[in-house]
């Protein structure tokens, strides 16, 4: 099976090089993996450190969020035939050996997507982002219908089924609920697995935040009744 | 009154901006009678405003200055809801032509 490891990066130049150094170079059922940065119109050395670590680089040349660059991410996917695609976060916060827990489902065709959740973590989770994560968890829920622990994590796998179809047209944050209105809109199969996140001050920085929350619930809301 | 004949040279003037703009072809026939009927039934609402009396009485609303507030008011409401999503379609266009710039980029580079 023909992985991709998609990492959606802004202004990570600081620790880009450290999250791609940590993703295995083989896992058990994985024949290739690739990995693809792309660089979301970064003004840093991003592009250049990722290249460096040995990463494929696509550049978008202006900034237009994380949706985008995921669904860039997705694009090249489905044009170079991947058989399974995994999203995690350039700010160091998802450790990439978790990658072998995720495809476990997939690898047994049990499931489409596989989300990492951090909800049942053992360990630190800021306050500030367990209520974000609690309240876009309801108001997901409440636009389509499914209901998850973790609905943005950032670290998700999909199998070639799940890469075929989901259609992403979000451009921010919001990214994360469209995903999981796509899995419902496909009927695909989900599952969700645990895993533990690292939060640090530089990750901490990034993110999603209480104060982007109206503006990511109102393109939502804009998608689900346009 | 002088107010309604300032806001019949302001609505007149509207109209004759919106018929420019059909004639440059920046406007579609549809927004072009769309603009045109709005402005002209202010006009006659500035011209006749016992109309809007009128149309107070059978809607149950007190004055038909409260009718003009409310339409208006609901108007707007639609109108910067219909303006978010050419916004949103617009930023998912730029996205795209990024996105197919950067893959083509990648396909060089990897050509080289």
């Amino acid at each position: 099976m023909k992985l991709l490891v998609v990492i959606p990066a802004f202004n990570e130049g600081e620790v880009i090089s450290s999250v791609l150094t940590r993703i295995p170079k083989k896992i058990s059922g994985i024949s290739q993996i690739s990995v693809l940065v792309v660089d979301d119109g970064s003004v840093d050395f991003t592009a250049k450190t990722a290249r460096k670590a040995g990463a494929l680089v696509v550049r978008h040349e202006i900034n237009r969020g994380l949706g985008a660059a995921l669904a860039t991410g997705f694009r090249y996917a489905k044009k170079k035939k991947f058989e399974a695609l995994v999203t995690l976060d350039a700010d160091g916060q998802h450790d990439p050996k978790n990658i072998s827990k995720l495809i476990k489902p997939i690898l047994k065709k049990k499931v489409d997507v596989v989300i990492g959740s951090r909800m049942n973590q053992q360990g630190y989770m800021p306050i500030s982002r367990k209520i974000v994560n609690w309240f876009s968890n309801l108001f997901t829920w409440a636009l389509f219908g499914i209901w998850t622990s973790d609905s943005q994590s950032g670290f998700r796998l999909f199998n070639k089924r799940a890469i075929e179809v989901i259609q992403l047209r979000s451009e921010r944050m919001e990214v994360s609920s469209e995903i999981l209105k796509e899995i419902r809109r496909n009927s695909l199969k989900l599952q969700e697995v645990s895993i533990k996140s690292v939060y640090t001050v530089y990750s901490l920085r990034k993110g999603q935040q209480l104060s982007n929350a109206t503006s990511v619930m109102w393109r939502l809301l804009l998608q689900k009744f346009s | 009154m002088i107010i309604q004949i300032l806001l019949s040279f302001f609505l007149l003037f509207a109209v004759s901006r919106v018929l420019l703009q059909l004639r440059s072809a920046n406007l579609s026939v549809g927004e072009f009678l769309f603009w045109s009927i709005l402005f002209l039934v202010a006009l006659t609402g500035v011209l006749r405003p016992e109309l809007t009396a009128y149309a107070a009485e059978i809607l149950g609303i007190g004055r038909g200055a409260d009718v003009v507030i409310y339409v208006s008011i609901a108007l707007i409401f639609y109108l910067i809801f219909r303006l978010s999503i050419h916004l949103e379609e617009t930023r998912h266009e730029i996205s795209e032509l990024v996105r197919k710039i950067a893959l083509k980029e990648i396909e060089k580079e990897r050509r080289k």
